[in-house]
C-alpha cells in the first residue's frame, strides 16, 4: 500500500537533500534536451517510434508467436510466464536444471517487479546485482530509486559507507572512481564465479528471434556471455516488428534517459554461446488488461528510459522511494494504478498535470493525460479519501448552481475575515496547512467584470 | 490451457487497440559533411578515442598507445601484436587479457558506435572481460546514423552482435562519470587507411 503525500513528506523534511535530489535529476533533463537537439528530425522520430508501438500492441499476438518461432529456430528455448510466480518458478528450474547455486543479474524492472530475488534467496540461490547503482542498493537493502539510476538518491558518503562494511575500502574515501574500481574487483570474482547469467531485454525483435539489451556498464554482456546458461526476462510489450525499427528506438533510448548519444553496448543476442544454453522468459503479468483498456493502454509502449521521472517536479522534489511502487513517477503512477487501485490510488495526485512527462517521452505516451483520468475512475470507483469526496460535491453543487454560488461567494468573503484562526486553519483546511489563505477582496471577479463593461460603455 | 495459450487468448480477445499499418520509416535520417569527424568527436564525449593509420603501421600505433600491457590478443589482420589465443575451450580463461585487439565491422557517426559481428572470434566475453580494447575498422567504412546501420546489418546466419560505443562506464554514484565500470576500461577506435 503507498501513500505518496506521507512519504514525500518525509523526503521533503530535508530540504538540502530535496534540492540536491532535484538537481541532480534536472542535470540529467537539460542533457537529454542537448543530445535532442542535436538531431533535426528528433520530433519525427519520436512520432514513428510511437506509430510502430501502436501497430505492434494492435497485433501483438501475431508478434508475440512470430517471435516464438524465429527464437527457436536460432537455438533459444522460449517460455511463458502468465504471472510473476510463474516467471520465478521457470527461472528457479532452469537454474535447478542446470544446478547453478549463484547468478549474476543486470538490471531489470520486470524482475523487481516479480520480486525474483527474494524468491531464489529462499531457495538458496546466491543472487548479485552487478549493475553499480543496483548493486549499492541491494547491499543496503533498498529497493532501486529510479529505473535507469537506481542509487539517484544516494550521497557518495552513504555510497562509501556501505562499501566500507560490505567490500572493506577505505573509510572516508567516497571518490566515485575509487569506489567503482573496488566494486569492479569484486564483481568481477563474482561473475568469473557465477552458473548463469539473467537480464532483462530492451527490445525483442519478432523478426530475427532476438533480443537486444542496452547497457554502459558492460555488466549484462559479462553475465550472459561467461556463463553457459543466459536467461533474459522480458514483458510481452517488449516486441517491435523489424530489425530496421531499431534505428528508430536505439536512437530515442540512450538520448532521452541520460543524453548520452547511445549506451556503451547495445548488444543483439540472437543465440546461446558456445555449447550454452539461451533462454527467455515471455512474462504477461497484468500486462494484457492494457490492451483492453481505451484509456491506458499507450502505457505499454513505455520503452523505460525514465525521461518521464527526471522531469518530473514531483518526482524530482519526492524521490523515487515515496511511490512504494516498483517503478516510480509518470509512468509508474499510471501502470501501478491501472494494475492495482486500490493500493496506488495516491500515486495519479503526485502530479502537477503540467505535462513535462508527455513532452519528452519518446513514444508520445499521454501520461498526465492517463494520470488526470485515473483520478477521475477513482472517484467513480469509490476510493477517494471522504475529504476529497465531499468537498467534490460541494464544488459540483456550487458549480451548478449560479446564484447559490453568487451567494457562498458573497457570503465566505464576508465570514472568513471575521472568524479566529483556529476555525479558518482547522485540520479540514489541508490547503491551508502550508500555505497563507489570500486576503478576502471586497467584489468577486463577476462583480468586478460586470462593473468593468458599464465602464466601458 | 497452458500459460502461451492463455495469453495469447486473452490479446486475440480483449485487444481494442485498432490495428494501423506498419510505418515506413522516413529517409530522415542526419547526414553529417564528415563521417570520420563527427565519430571523432564523439567518441571523445563517451571515453573513447578514434585514430587513423596505414595498415602497416598497426602495430606501431597500438603498441605506443600500450605500453605495458602484458596479455594481449588480437584478431586483427596485419596485427601481430597478439600473444594470447582466444580460441580456448572455457571463457573463464580469457579473464587475465589485459588487451584485446578486435576488428569491428563499421562506424557510426552520429553516435561514435561501431559494429562487431565477432565472426573471428569464439567466446563474446573477449571484448567485455578484456581490461583494454583496440576496435579496428576500415576507414571508408562508416555510415551516418542508426538507420544507415541496420541497413548494414543481418542475423539470417549470425548468432551475435553489439554496437560498442566508447570503453565501459558507470555515473551511478552521484551523476560522476567514471570510465571502466565491468567492461574494458579504455577504449580506442582504429581505422586503417
Amino acid at each position: 500500500m503507498s501513500n505518496h503525500p506521507q512519504e514525500a513528506a518525509k523526503f521533503v523534511a530535508n530540504d538540502e537533500r530535496m534540492h540536491w535530489h532535484d538537481k541532480a535529476l534536472w542535470f540529467v533533463r537539460e542533457k537529454r534536451d542537448l543530445a535532442s537537439k542535436s538531431i533535426p528530425e528528433w520530433e519525427e522520430l519520436r512520432s514513428v517510434a510511437s506509430e510502430i508501438k501502436t501497430h505492434t500492441l494492435s497485433k501483438l499476438d501475431y508478434y508475440l508467436e512470430e517471435f516464438e518461432k524465429n527464437a527457436t529456430q536460432k537455438g533459444i528455448t522460449v517460455h511463458w510466464a502468465k504471472d510473476a510466480l510463474e516467471h520465478n518458478e521457470i527461472v528457479y528450474s532452469l537454474l535447478e536444471k542446470n544446478k547453478v547455486s549463484k547468478i549474476v543479474k543486470s538490471k531489470s524492472m520486470l524482475t523487481e517487479e516479480c520480486h525474483l530475488n527474494p524468491y531464489l534467496e529462499e531457495r538458496n540461490i546466491e543472487v548479485i546485482d552487478t549493475d553499480l547503482g543496483e548493486r549499492i542498493v541491494q547491499l543496503r537493502n533498498e529497493p532501486p530509486s529510479h529505473i535507469v539510476l537506481p542509487a539517484i538518491h544516494l550521497k557518495k558518503s552513504e555510497v562509501s559507507e556501505t562499501f566500507v562494511e560490505k567490500l572493506g575500502t577505505e573509510k572516508g574515501n567516497d571518490d566515485p572512481t575509487y569506489l567503482t574500481r573496488a566494486a569492479r574487483a569484486s564483481l568481477r570474482e563474482d561473475f568469473l564465479d557465477a552458473g548463469a547469467g539473467l537480464t532483462g531485454v530492451n527490445f525483442a525483435i519478432a523478426q530475427t528471434g532476438g533480443v537486444v539489451v542496452c547497457t554502459n556498464e558492460g555488466n549484462a554482456d559479462m553475465g550472459a556471455s561467461l556463463p553457459k546458461l543466459h536467461i533474459a526476462s522480458m514483458g510481452i510489450e517488449k516486441i517491435i516488428p523489424k530489425l530496421e525499427h531499431l534505428g528508430v528506438f536505439t536512437r530515442l533510448l540512450a538520448k532521452s534517459a541520460t543524453g548520452q548519444p547511445i549506451t556503451s553496448y547495445t548488444t543483439h543476442f540472437h543465440a546461446p554461446v558456445v555449447d550454452g544454453e539461451m533462454h527467455i522468459v515471455i512474462v504477461d503479468n497484468q500486462r494484457t488488461p492494457f490492451l483492453a483498456s481505451k484509456d491506458y493502454n499507450k502505457a505499454l509502449a513505455c520503452i523505460r528510459c525514465g525521461a518521464c521521472m527526471n522531469t518530473c517536479p514531483v518526482y524530482r522534489r519526492s524521490g523515487g522511494h515515496s511511490y512504494g511502487y516498483v517503478i516510480p513517477g509518470p509512468i509508474g503512477s499510471t501502470l501501478g494504478n491501472f494494475k492495482d487501485p486500490k493500493a496506488n490510488k495516491t500515486l495519479p495526485f503526485a502530479c502537477t498535470l503540467c505535462g513535462s512527462c508527455t513532452n519528452v517521452c519518446p513514444v508520445k505516451i499521454d501520461l498526465d493525460t492517463q494520470l488526470y483520468t485515473h483520478r477521475q475512475d477513482l472517484g467513480a470507483q469509490g476510493l477517494l479519501s471522504k475529504q476529497k469526496t465531499i468537498s467534490m460535491k460541494i464544488t459540483a453543487k456550487l458549480m451548478q448552481h449560479p446564484k447559490l454560488f453568487d451567494f457562498f461567494g458573497k457570503t465566505i468573503r464576508k465570514l472568513v475575515p471575521m472568524l479566529p484562526k483556529s476555525i479558518v486553519y482547522s485540520k479540514y483546511n489541508i490547503w491551508g496547512q502550508t500555505r497563507d489563505l489570500p486576503k478576502m477582496p471586497k467584489n468577486s471577479f463577476k462583480e468586478l467584470y460586470k462593473q468593468g463593461l458599464k465602464d466601458e460603455l | 490451457m497452458n500459460s502461451k495459450q492463455y495469453i495469447l487468448n486473452s490479446i486475440k480477445n480483449t485487444n481494442i487497440i485498432k490495428e494501423t499499418p506498419c510505418p515506413q520509416i522516413p529517409d530522415f535520417g542526419i547526414v553529417y559533411e564528415d563521417k570520420f569527424e563527427q565519430f571523432a568527436q564523439i567518441i571523445k564525449t563517451v571515453g573513447g578515442d578514434a585514430l587513423v593509420c596505414k595498415k602497416e603501421d598497426l602495430d606501431k600505433t597500438i603498441a605506443s598507445l600500450y605500453e605495458d600491457e602484458k596479455v594481449i590478443s588480437s584478431n586483427v589482420d596485419g596485427c601481430t601484436l597478439g600473444n594470447f589465443n582466444t580460441d580456448v575451450d572455457d571463457p573463464h580463461k580469457l579473464k587475465d587479457i589485459d588487451l584485446a585487439i578486435v576488428k569491428g565491422e563499421f562506424a557510426v557517426s552520429e553516435n561514435g558506435a561501431v559494429w562487431i559481428k565477432n565472426e573471428d572470434n569464439k567466446h563474446r566475453v573477449l571484448y567485455f572481460i578484456a581490461q583494454n580494447i583496440v576496435i579496428v575498422v576500415q576507414k571508408d567504412k562508416i555510415v551516418n546514423n542508426m538507420h544507415e546501420a541496420y541497413e548494414n546489418i543481418d542475423f539470417s546466419d549470425a548468432g551475435y552482435g553489439a554496437f560498442v560505443s566508447g570503453p565501459s562506464k558507470t555515473a551511478d554514484i552521484e551523476q560522476s562519470l567514471v570510465i571502466g565500470a565491468h567492461g574494458p576500461k579504455s577504449g580506442y577506435v582504429l581505422f586503417v587507411e
